[in-house]
């Protein structure tokens, strides 16, 4: 019988380990990937949640994270290419101008 | 065809479990080696296994319109991005492997390792019910119950979100302009710089050598030496990377001649 409890904690586990790939990573683009692992993490909760609850309310809350991470991903991939033009690199190391 | 009608009865259960846990070990391991591979591409790959499982798990849950989502948005549509911008931007997308900040990977390990022992210890704390009595709309019925909340309890946020759609797609644009500061060069332009750079003719083909005929492989030189001219750079910055044996190359006994010739020696017998 696979219960919520199996989705749950599946979720909470690619959740850290997206965590970890965002603290790790020195590349931006991968960073960008391991925020997305994380978004879907999450969603994976709200869906299990939504089946727990036997209301539908949970999977309009995944579908509106999936529009809001399109759109991040959109954003975040035109600053990627934007640095990498003045810079010519992707690595999160060499964006450093702000840096006290 | 309602799922949950037609998977009931404890085969079927055991069939979802059986499912559950050969998706639950591939994704996890997936993320892991997302974390873990060098190359940004492989992570892309990765990430796509992650998000095709989790298609199968929101279908597992009652969710067959997110399901489809994730496989045309996340894995279509997203990845397909992700891999637009590893091509422009990723040639040289390995990560280092050297520690810009001491001791970062053992803290970001030590702390990963904290937050799954607090998210587990919330988790076991929680009362995680079983699922509810299955009803239509996590079957048939699904699209339908989600297209009558967006219309109605969500109707706002669902608006706003077109307005979010819109700001992204004209921020990526302004983001991604590029003004030309220069005037466009004309043919005569062209031809001219061509003959001052001293190379009028064509720059030698690649791979012309017996043995290879690959692009990445240097043309050899009367004098037996290789013509860097003839290789693309991207190929040789990649060649550069990968290990010796696997790019052929010098340590072969056909090829013959000087390991890293420098251009201009290259170039001037190429002129003989």
């Amino acid at each position: 019988m696979v219960s919520p409890a199996h989705f749950i904690a599946l979720s909470v586990i690619l959740f850290v380990i997206g965590a970890v790939g965002v603290l790790v990573r020195r590349n931006a683009i991968v960073i960008f990937m391991s925020v997305e692992l994380m978004l879907n993490a999450a969603n994976l909760a709200f869906v299990t949640f939504s089946r727990m609850h036997g209301a539908l309310d949970g999977q309009i809350i995944a579908f509106f994270v999936m529009v809001v991470a399109a759109a991040e991903v959109v954003v975040g991939l035109a600053i990627l290419t934007a640095i990498f033009r003045a810079r010519r690199s992707a690595s999160v190391d060499d964006a450093n101008l702000m840096k006290y | 065809m309602n799922h949950s009608i037609v998977l009931a009865g404890p085969a079927a259960e055991t069939t979802r479990l059986v499912a559950y846990w050969i998706l639950a070990i591939a994704s996890v391991a997936a993320a892991l080696g997302m974390v873990l591979a060098r190359k940004a591409v492989h992570c892309a790959v990765l990430l796509a296994v992650v998000m095709l499982s989790l298609a199968v798990f929101y279908a597992m849950l009652g969710a067959p319109f997110l399901a489809f989502v994730q496989i045309i948005v996340y894995t279509g549509a997203v990845l397909m991005l992700f891999l637009f911008v590893l091509m422009i931007v990723g040639i040289s997308a390995a990560d280092s492997l050297i520690e810009t900040i001491r001791g970062q990977r053992m803290w970001a390990a030590l702390s990963g390792i904290a937050m799954l022992v607090l998210l587990s210890l919330v988790v076991g704390h929680a009362v995680i019910g079983s699922a509810a009595p299955a009803s239509a709309k996590f079957g048939n019925g699904n699209v339908t119950g989600l297209a009558n909340l967006i219309f109605t309890r969500y109707l706002y946020p669902f608006e706003i979100t077109s307005a979010l759609l819109i700001i992204a797609a004209v921020g990526a644009m302004v983001l991604a302009h590029r003004e030309r500061l220069t005037p466009k060069p004309t043919q005569r332009e062209l031809a001219e710089q061509r003959i001052a750079g001293g190379h009028p003719a064509p720059l030698p083909g690649p791979g012309t050598y017996a043995q290879h005929n690959a692009a990445d492989m240097p043309a050899l030189l009367p004098d037996g030496s290789h013509s860097e001219l003839s290789v693309s750079a991207v190929l040789t910055f990649r060649t550069a990377e990968a290990p010796p044996e696997l790019t052929g190359g010098t340590s072969e006994p056909g090829i013959a001649g000087p390991v890293a010739p420098s251009p201009t020696d290259s170039h001037e017998t190429g002129e003989q």
